[in-house]
């Protein structure tokens, strides 16, 4: 059931050319940084052998590119989000869902689901860039799938707080904006925990960014995959109560 | 003990409504509305609009919680079996839920999974759908670019495609053609043999085509519930239109024995009000022996919407307001 409705989710989301368009654009930014990327890599390369213990590729040209993705992505997927429910509840076409014998839950599962298929899709044509280098050099396999699965955990959290955006409205375009502003907000949360003394801790183990940093690098702590998940299963929750309360009020 | 259950569930109304409720707020859309719609029974729906017919369906199929009350569908009650009981229901709301950028097989294609048809049964039940609706010519066409007509066919199909044995249609005929009218009343009475229908309208013909039954609602308040022969039989033939060559006047035809009113429609025609049920025999053989030249003899029947109009319109003094304390 859940999967009836993320094949519903996805097939609606490439016949609409939205789709297209954001995988078109992101791939071609961030193209364009990786070349840039791997230009100075060759300025920095002479520099780099006289050094010990010094950074390989997958640090230089791999980490910086997606860490400029996170921040694009935090922009863009706002814009895939904002229609999963919104667009369901001014269509009526909600009330299909309502009386279908499915329950919220899974309802909610099978739109984030769909959200997921698309993360993995943009995910993956991303992935392929630095996998072109395989071709002339060697890459630090562990630190690109901590990369990859630092991408997948952060746009979940995303299309987690943007689903549950898109059930407080109507209005895709309400939902878009709120959405960004959310995921603003968390990632620049801790910009303030500097000059806080005892509350720092907890500012800044909610920011989307702190958590994000150390598995771009490769260090892969149970707390920060922790911290993505709770994320995703807080915003998942809020969803089902949401529209659960939907049919209490209208 | 399955079939234990089974056999209840088989005597029991399909569709039973206990004490139902509805607050927006503090306006009160379906006040305590009790009803039970039973096997093989095609249920009119009528009030005027915002009287509470779409709120009582949508409470029935689960898109709106009730304040208060109980609904059982099939024996499954809907709060603590709502799959069950969803199950069992196909449902057209008013707008029709379609996803625009599908195709009708993609669109019912995924309805029909929605409801938990197996992969392999999925294309005989879309066939006999489209077929059931008329869509088998516009099967692959995006349902956006399909006139409402088609869109409301397409809801419909959306509604039967799983064969539930409760359909309950929300003004199915809005936006529809004549023609197209005359096939979905057709199809709501073979619907009708097999399952159960509860359709809202508040068009009065056609309730009379097609129901068994007809309940009337008026501010979320059931005023009136009859089979649709006792509608027919309370009203029947106590109206007469009657038309002459040679008139004989007003006063003349008030004096007959039987009569209880005589409007003037045009110096030919006579509305007459009677309480005698052999009245049109003895008027016809008035008529011959004085030669008024009958050439017209019609019995009305708009008893339905006499009704609808009396009870849709009656004195607002038993309605009372909401009283505020409600809070």
């Amino acid at each position: 059931m859940i999967f009836t409705i993320a094949k519903r989710e996805i097939t609606s989301m490439f016949l609409s050319p939205l789709a297209w368009v954001i995988l078109a654009v992101i791939q071609a930014i961030l193209g364009y940084m990786f070349l840039a990327q791997i230009e100075s890599f060759y300025v920095l390369q002479p520099q780099l052998l006289q050094l010990e213990n010094t950074p390989g590729v997958t640090d230089i040209i791999v980490a910086p590119m997606f860490s400029l993705a996170a921040i694009i992505l935090l922009m863009i997927m706002p814009l895939v989000t904002m229609r999963s429910l919104a667009e369901e509840k001014k269509n009526k076409t909600i009330n299909l869902l309502f009386s279908a014998p499915i329950s919220i839950t899974q309802l909610v599962l099978g739109k984030f689901v769909g959200l997921l298929f698309f993360i993995i899709i943009l995910t993956s044509l991303l992935m392929l860039m630095p996998l072109s280098l395989l071709l002339g050099t060697e890459l630090d396999m562990g630190k690109l799938s901590s990369i990859y699965i630092a991408m997948l955990l952060l746009l979940g959290s995303f299309a987690a707080i943007g689903l549950y955006l898109s059930s407080l409205t109507e209005n895709q375009t309400i939902a878009a904006v709120s959405t960004f502003g959310a995921l603003l907000m968390l990632w620049i949360i801790d910009w303030v925990s500097d000059s806080l003394g005892g509350s720092q801790g907890v500012i800044s183990y909610l920011s989307l960014l702190k958590h994000h940093q150390p598995l771009l690098e490769g260090v892969f702590k149970s707390s920060d995959v922790s911290y993505y998940l709770l994320i995703m299963l807080l915003f998942l929750g809020l969803t089902i109560r949401q529209l659960d309360g939907d049919r209490l009020q209208h | 003990m399955e079939t234990a259950t089974d056999s209840i569930a088989h005597h029991q109304p399909l569709v039973q409504v206990e004490n139902l409720s509805r607050l927006y707020g503090d306006t009160v859309a379906v006040n305590q509305v009790s009803f039970k719609l039973n096997r093989g029974e095609v249920l009119g729906f009528l009030g005027p609009n915002g009287a509470g017919k779409s709120t009582t369906m949508q409470m029935i199929t689960g898109s709106l919680a009730a304040t208060a009350g109980q609904i059982t569908i099939n024996g499954y009650d809907l709060i603590d079996e709502p799959i069950q009981a969803k199950s069992c229901l196909g449902y057209l709301p008013e707008n029709p839920p379609v996803y625009r950028e599908l195709t009708v097989d993609e669109y019912l294609g995924y309805c029909a999974r929605l409801h938990r048809i197996a992969g392999n049964q999925v294309k005989a039940a879309l066939d006999e759908a489209k077929q059931h609706c008329g869509l088998q010519d516009v099967s692959s066409r995006l349902i956006g670019n399909l006139s409402k007509g088609f869109q409301q066919r397409v809801g419909l199909a959306q509604a039967i495609i799983h064969q539930p044995p409760v359909v309950i249609l929300d003004e199915p005929t809005v936006g529809l053609d004549p023609i197209q009218i005359r096939e979905i009343r057709s199809l709501i009475k073979s619907l009708g043999q097999e399952r159960s229908v509860i359709l809202s309208t508040h068009i009065l013909p056609e309730v009379q085509a097609t129901c068994d039954r007809v309940q009337i609602i008026r501010r979320g308040d059931l005023i009136y519930n009859a089979s649709i022969d006792e509608l027919n039989q309370r009203g029947k033939g106590n109206h007469l239109t009657v038309a002459f060559k040679q008139p004989p006047g007003q006063q003349a035809l008030a004096d007959l024995s039987g009569v209880k009113a005589v409007n003037v429609v045009d110096p030919q025609r006579f509305q007459i009000q009677f309480e005698q049920d052999d009245f049109a025999q003895k008027l016809v053989k008035t008529s011959v022996e004085k030669d008024w030249r009958l050439f017209e003899l019609i019995p009305d029947n708009t008893s339905l919407e006499e009704i609808f109009v009396e009870l849709t319109t009656a004195d607002d003094v038993t309605n009372k307001p909401v009283e505020a304390d409600a809070t």
